[in-house]
């Protein structure tokens, strides 16, 4: 399979604390990759590092070839990097389906000129935006709450609009800061069949920081393990579960 | 889906057949003489304050960039538009682009360095821009320094201040429902969120700061062309402040909103003007009544549309009330 993101050696330091540490990560086209830690570790640092918020302190990182250093976050979701957020950010006044729409906005083809006189391409486009944002509502159920206010959502639906916004700007690479943050069993197992089912829909790479180790195991081909910083592990989910250092990173050392 | 196109053409149509009637009704009474020349006054006022209201929304209500150097912005298009007609001897037309065009620059100059400030710090800036903009126009003396730039020719008429106002609002209220206008609002809601669904953020509030000063520019030109005169003192942050609250009685982000804190504004005004010491109470009172018992401004930041009639045909209660339709 295709190499889409390459990680190599990457850091971020902030003043003397190196939040992230020479972190080296592959992730190839159509995998489900699984970021874990213990707070603190640096897991949320490594996603803004990928998305451009952060630009790394050293080493590289290359998505499609492209290096993503140095770029802003919109150019870097414009090359095809997508997120959600570990606390939900919706553009929470806007309706729901506002939401969606704007994160086509770097799709749209028409000018200033025709969005104010109302002539060209402004018409069909929008027309396209508004069937494209409902196609997205409707598969995560949320078509019927379209003109609702976002901030009105119950926190799941929060959550999937995020996700269903985050989609709408036609990721490669789906980063999803812990989706299951919050979520009882029940919706953790649905959001389980969902990320598996976006995966194969969309055909896309996801990335997914998470704490519900249920979950992570579940759905993740392959797991990083990130302590203070330094990745101490990878693997499939059953090298990483038997891992020493991983359980001591979790548990604590044995008493022996 | 031809529904888009076909509601949206009704929507203007009614708008504009609004506006012609509204013309219609006020130019009969002008030209009839049934309302004098202290009314005439009073209205291409409030044409203006409209323009200044609806594009000061633009920066503050619709991208959430808290600007309040707006009377900066004006002053240069009154002064600007000065020049072309008095100095150069030019058209009304022209100078009233001129004035626009030379506003909306500085807007964009400005807007580069100073939109990287977010909230208190961008509110500060503005501020002080505004002021230095009278201050160096103070110094000017091709255009009569502290005391004014006299002789200026009354070009501006009812007609002209109000379908330029048209025009205004029809601009920013189309740009509001754009791409570039959900760009914006995805602005003020959540930076960070627009910049990771792909907005270059820092585009779309110059582009928004841009087109708000230029059109503060028009208002400054017909502002000058109808006072004779372009004075330093009337572009002081007090201005800025009057449009400010405007903008926010009527509810941030919402264009209804501006037009009616305008117009009752620039009412209260006037209906005050034989009382001048009186004028800031009643103002103050106002606002300390509007901040208890609706914070969000009096139309939110919703527009007026039919559907807000429908419903309180249905019994929705206060025009506020319903408003806030949710």
């Amino acid at each position: 399979m295709a190499e889409l993101l390459k990680v190599n050696n990457a850091s971020m330091i902030f003043g003397g604390l190196r939040a992230v540490s020479n972190l080296t990560m592959q992730i190839d086209e159509g995998e489900l990759i699984g970021l874990i830690g213990p707070n603190g570790a640096g897991k949320t640092t490594a996603f803004n590092m990928l998305t451009g918020v952060y630009e790394p302190s050293e080493g590289e990182i290359t998505f499609n070839g492209q290096r993503i250093n140095g770029k802003k976050p919109y150019q870097v979701t414009q090359m095809g990097i997508a997120r959600t957020f570990q606390n939900i950010r919706l553009f929470s006044e806007l309706s729901v389906l506002d939401n969606v729409k704007i994160a086509f906005n770097s799709q749209v083809r028409y000018g200033l000129v025709e969005a104010i006189g109302r002539f060209g391409r402004y018409f069909k486009e929008e027309e396209t935006i508004e069937e494209k944002a409902l196609a997205l509502l409707k598969i995560f159920h949320l078509e019927k709450l379209r003109d609702e206010t976002a901030k009105n959502l119950p926190y799941g639906e929060q959550r999937r609009l995020e996700i269903a916004r985050a989609l709408a700007t036609s990721p490669k690479l789906l980063l999803l800061d812990e989706p299951a943050a919050g979520m009882n069993p029940q919706e953790t197992k649905e959001l389980m069949e969902m990320i598996r089912w976006i995966k194969k829909e969309f055909n896309l790479s996801i990335l997914l920081i998470e704490h519900d180790m249920g979950l992570v195991m579940n759905v993740c081909q392959r797991i990083y393990v990130l302590e203070y910083g330094i990745c101490i592990a990878n693997g499939t989910p059953d090298e990483i579960k038997h891992n020493k250092r991983v359980i001591k990173a979790y548990l604590g050392e044995e008493v022996s | 889906m031809k529904s888009l196109r076909q509601s949206l053409h009704k929507q203007d149509l009614l708008g504009l057949g609004l506006m012609v009637i509204l013309f219609a009704v006020f130019y009969f009474l002008f030209d009839e003489e049934i309302l004098d020349d202290y009314w005439e006054t009073n209205v291409i006022l409030i044409l203006i304050n409209i323009i200044m209201a609806v594009s000061l929304n633009l920066i503050n209500g619709l991208t959430g960039q808290f600007s309040i150097g707006h009377a900066g912005f004006m002053a240069v298009g009154a002064y600007t538009s000065a020049i072309i007609t008095v100095k150069l001897g030019m058209d009304f037309p022209i100078a009233l682009i001129v004035a626009t065009v030379s506003a909306a620059f500085l807007g964009f100059l400005i807007g580069m360095p100073t939109l990287r400030l977010n909230g208190d710090y961008l509110a500060i800036a503005t501020l002080g821009l505004g002021e230095i903009i009278r201050i160096a126009i103070l110094n000017i003396d091709y255009v009569g320094g502290a005391s004014g730039f006299m002789g200026i020719p009354r070009l501006t008429t009812f007609p002209i201040a109000f379908w330029i106002m048209v025009f205004v609002v029809y601009f920013i209220k189309n740009f509001k429902n754009s791409a570039d206008g959900r760009a914006c609002l995805a602005i003020r809601e959540n930076e960070i969120a627009a910049e990771t669904m792909g907005i270059n953020t820092t585009k779309y509030k110059v582009m928004a700061f841009t087109i708000g000063a230029g059109f503060a520019g028009t208002a400054g030109a017909l502002f000058s062309h109808y006072y004779y005169i372009a004075h330093p003192a009337s572009f002081t942050f007090m201005r800025s402040f009057d449009v400010l609250t405007m903008v926010v009685l009527g509810g941030l982000g919402s264009i209804s909103g501006s037009i009616s804190g305008a117009v009752l504004l620039t009412a209260i005004s006037a209906a005050l003007a034989d009382y001048p010491e009186w004028r800031m109470v009643i103002y103050s009172i106002v606002l300390i009544v509007l901040m208890l018992n609706r914070p969000q401004g009096i139309f939110g930041n919703k527009e007026l549309s039919l559907k807000m009639f429908q419903s309180i045909k249905l019994g929705g209660g206060s025009r506020g009330g319903t408003a806030q339709s949710e």
